[in-house]
């Protein structure tokens, strides 16, 4: 069982009246315990299975200006004293930061609703198995798939952040993941693909057939792929890629690279810096959302925020020290993004194949190729060519490349969100971009 | 050295009761505890901007029979914990029965000293080092606009309880010391990034103020690159410098020799042993002996001691490395080479310091040798599909290549190839190994290893270089 918040709450407090007692003048303690256990198939036996059962405290001391942290899994009251001591004396020499501070009192989140976090289904080991048999029995029907691997973890966890302003708050999550990855071959080729689904309540994780045969299908296709030419070309994103270009603006609008200057976005609020169709939102309270939260790693309470309105960028990911720094108060974003998408376009997915007689569709992309700040991209990628809306063949070995400030101008969104993950995106075109081959 | 058993209910014979108990059926396993200290000092935009200290105690419990392996690893040493484990791992094998494999080689040598680095060198020192970075770089032009540099430090201590009783134990320091520089010049601004580290303490790194190098290393790939124009794209030779850019070979060779991606028969290597998989003059090992080096281990996180494993020998291909698990599987022996991030993870057979070795020609020949392609001197990431064997890394310092004379400097971009082919692509090894900075973190399932790398110049006839100039 995971630990419960009166254990939690009162290691933190704890730890809050040591480091008052040793002198710091303000002080925030996160508690947190975790199990999680996951059994591991390959080609339809048992593989492993692995228990994990994890306590986690972190501290941050203040003497003023001054600020220092420590982070342990020993949470026996001895080993916490010392720790606190060091942290403490190590407050002492490190120098002042005029931004160093709590968050500001009455940005604190006070009414916590409930918003459906935790399943305390227990999803018993024998009953993973069961699952993972039907789903790779389904994987594995094609006599193509050669080798099928797949997992699922069930975690539960709990937390509690407390400071010296008297905010003593946490609560329980849970999610439950998936996932299965298929290797196909034939004549001419060895291709890999995979599939997945991670929730917060075990009712939601999608059939394990389906699962199974969506990876084994998506695998398939790869097979004897073909290298193209270099050429400017139409990309389009399937959706488990155009998220990623979300995951990449976060970044760059987060206070931390706006104050230290290193953003390609730096300076661009109420600019428009994506085409003006497009709106992107970040929503805390999602029921049930993989992203969701109450308030952030600071207690700084969250709500709905929109990024981009129409193209314009409207404001920044901030937290408190760099929102000091930048003269914005925290939006509650400590700690990155909640549940973050991309409004729908207003194109059926059919129509974008279509809207271009040649297009290149990206399944997948390899590489860390994004420099946020020059906004220069470039990776390699996996996918097909696309020609009167019809796939033609698989392609692999290419690279695409563009730069960040010129391809957010030139997206076309598909009407097809769904809130499967923390970071959601409809099927995405960006138009002009180059890709590399042959 | 840690004593896991000073301040727990649970004493030495207990732990070796359960373990010999758990382990009794079963084909391998063992007890891993592992104690770590860490530090992270930061200094950014003209401050101290964070001052970490961590420390982590736990144990993994591992037992394999057959081809299944059950794990379970907890932050609190206690006899309760260390029964959970026990009931939890003896449930996923209960079906499942093994004979019990004592034998694992011994050897005296050590690669690294028992030291805790964070101790040897005061905060107050390193808060002084990081300050005068700073400084040095601020005032050394007018274009720097950012600065960050930081301190890294570890020390971990492992002990290994096999059934019946028999102890290994290791004591591994980690230092890394880190240097970022962004420069702005006529609205443009660019990035230089440069690190050192390995297995000993911070001030064998900056003695003869080294850091100063580290500085203006990271001063002149910024500068660079503020001069740099948009990269080719296509098929065309890639000249590529000494040192870090090995990480090509890591990529595109090492992970698909690692043996489990071979005893799964995923990695596009797995029926290639004995056969020719790169041009004759290329010999690759992987080396957990070099001393204080980023991937050098005594021991395993099996208890095994490191070797140098030849991996492909004048084009032929070898061997592939193993740990215990997959070695058995497979009817061989473990190279040394099984590895986990920490106590939490399950054990990987993984790289150490992967070299290619050094050839006779020169890297003046091959630029010289090149009408049209690019020379790339520094990498960022790399990262491979084991299965369709197709790789990438970024390139953070390359230049044009015309009619044998190096260009201009070229943006960064994506170098694509293919692991299995892309070795017989190799024209000409040169005589200039080097071995890399000691920066390298490798990623594999979720787990973060120090690794290192190592090669000679050497030219490749043919890689698609993924910039926008068609």
């Amino acid at each position: 069982m995971v630990k419960d918040q009166e254990f939690l709450k009162s290691k933190a407090s704890y730890c809050l009246d040591l480091a008052k007692k040793m002198g710091a003048t303000d002080a925030s303690v996160t508690v947190g315990h975790s199990i999680s256990e996951t059994v591991n198939f390959r080609n339809k036996s048992l593989e492993a299975s692995d228990r994990s059962d994890g306590l986690a405290l972190s501290i941050e001391t203040y003497l003023g200006k001054r600020r220092s942290s420590i982070s342990s899994s020993n949470l026996l009251d001895e080993n916490i004293k010392t720790l606190i001591e060091k942290c403490f004396e190590t407050t002492k020499i490190t120098p002042e930061d005029e931004f160093n501070s709590l968050p500001d009192k009455n940005l604190l989140a006070k009414q916590i609703s409930s918003l459906n976090l935790y399943d305390e289904t227990r999803f018993e080991n024998d009953k993973k198995i069961k699952y993972l048999k039907d789903l790779e029995e389904s994987a594995s029907s094609n006599n193509q798939i050669i080798n099928t691997e797949s997992s699922f973890t069930e975690n539960k966890s709990n937390f509690i952040l407390a400071n010296s302003d008297g905010f003593c708050d946490g609560y329980k999550t849970s999610s439950f993941a998936t996932s299965c990855v298929t290797v196909a071959k034939d004549e001419n080729s060895m291709e890999r693909d995979y599939e997945f689904s991670s929730k917060r309540h075990l009712s939601d994780i999608k059939q394990a057939a389906d699962l199974g045969n969506k990876a084994a299908k998506q695998t398939i296709r790869k097979l004897s792929p073909k290298k193209i030419g270099s050429e400017k070309i139409n990309i389009i994103f399937d959706k488990r890629i155009s998220k990623g270009m979300l995951s990449v603006f976060a970044s760059a609008i987060s206070a931390s690279a706006i104050a230290r200057g290193t953003s390609f976005l730096k300076d661009k609020i109420d600019q428009q810096v994506f085409a003006n169709s497009i709106n992107v939102i970040d929503k805390p309270d999602i029921i049930k959302g993989m992203g969701s939260q109450n308030f952030d790693s600071e207690g700084v309470n969250s709500n709905t925020l929109q990024l981009i309105e129409n193209g314009i960028l409207k404001n920044y990911f901030v937290d408190t020290y760099n929102g000091k720094k930048l003269n914005l108060q925290s939006n509650g974003r400590s700690g990155g993004t909640t549940n973050l998408y991309f409004e729908n376009g207003n194109i059926r997915y059919e129509d974008l194949l279509k809207k271009n007689s040649k297009s290149l569709y990206i399944t997948e992309t390899i590489g860390h190729g994004s420099n946020l700040v020059t906004g220069d991209y470039s990776v390699g990628a996996t996918g097909f060519l696309v020609e009167e809306g019809e796939f033609k063949y698989p392609v692999n070995e290419i690279t695409i490349a563009g730069n960040f400030k010129d391809m957010f101008k030139n997206i076309t969104l598909a009407n097809d969100l769904e809130f499967e993950y923390s970071v959601n995106s409809p099927t995405m075109m960006i138009e002009g971009m180059t890709v590399a081959g042959k | 050295m840690s004593n896991f058993f000073t301040k727990s209910d649970l004493t030495r014979q207990d732990a070796d009761k359960v373990v010999s108990d758990t382990l009794n059926n079963c084909d391998d396993g063992e007890l891993y505890l592992e104690e770590s200290k860490s530090e992270s000092i930061v200094l950014d935009d003209n401050k101290i901007k964070s001052s970490n200290y961590s420390s982590d105690l736990g144990f993994g419990f591992r037992a394999i029979s057959n081809e299944v392996v059950a794990y379970s690893y907890s932050n609190e040493i206690s006899k309760d914990s260390l029964k959970n484990s026990s009931e939890n791992i003896k449930s996923t094998l209960k079906s499942i029965k093994g004979t019990y494999n004592h034998e694992i080689p011994k050897s005296n040598k050590k690669f690294y000293e028992d030291i805790n680095p964070i101790e040897q060198k005061s905060l107050e020192s390193k808060l002084k080092v990081l300050n005068k970075v700073n400084d040095f770089l601020r005032k050394k032009d007018g274009s720097v606009k950012q600065v960050t540099a930081s301190f890294a430090g570890e020390q971990k201590s492992i002990e290994i309880i096999r059934s019946g009783g028999e102890a290994l134990t290791d004591v591994r320091p980690l230092i890394r010391f880190n240097v970022s520089v962004m420069l702005e010049k006529n609205g443009r601004k660019e990035t230089g990034v440069y690190g050192i580290g390995g297995r000993q303490s911070y001030d064998d790194y900056l003695k003869n103020d080294n850091w100063k190098n580290v500085c203006e290393e990271a001063f002149r790939i910024a500068s660079v690159n503020l001069e740099s124009k948009p990269a080719p794209a296509g098929e065309m030779k890639v000249v590529l410098g000494p040192g870090w850019p090995a990480i090509l070979i890591h990529e595109a060779i090492g992970h698909g020799l690692e043996g489990d991606f071979n005893r799964k028969k995923t990695s596009a290597f797995h029926d290639l042993i004995g056969e020719k998989v790169a041009s004759k003059g290329v010999t690759i090992v992987d080396d957990g002996t070099i001393d204080n080096r980023r991937g050098s281990l005594t021991i395993d996180d099996e208890g095994t001691p490191t070797e140098r494993t030849v991996l492909i020998e004048n084009g032929i291909l070898k061997n592939f490395m193993q740990d215990r698990h997959n070695a058995r599987l497979m009817n061989t022996r473990s190279t040394g080479s099984g590895r986990r991030e920490n106590y939490r993870h399950i054990v990987l057979p993984r790289m150490r310091n992967t070299m290619m070795l050094s050839g006779n020609q020169t890297q003046d020949e091959m630029i010289k040798s090149v009408d049209k392609g690019i020379f790339a001197v520094s990498f960022g990431g790399g990262q491979v599909d084991i299965t369709s064997g197709k790789f990438v890394f970024n390139c953070t310092e390359a230049y044009e290549i015309n009619n044998g004379k190096i260009g201009y400097p070229i943006k960064g971009a994506t170098l694509i190839g293919d692991g299995p082919s892309i070795l017989k692509e190799v024209s000409m090894v040169g005589n200039d190994m080097m071995l890399d900075p000691g920066i390298g973190t490798c990623g594999k399932a979720g787990q973060g290893v120090p690794v290192g790398v190592a090669q000679p110049s050497i030219l490749i006839d043919k890689m698609t270089v993924g910039g926008t100039k068609l």
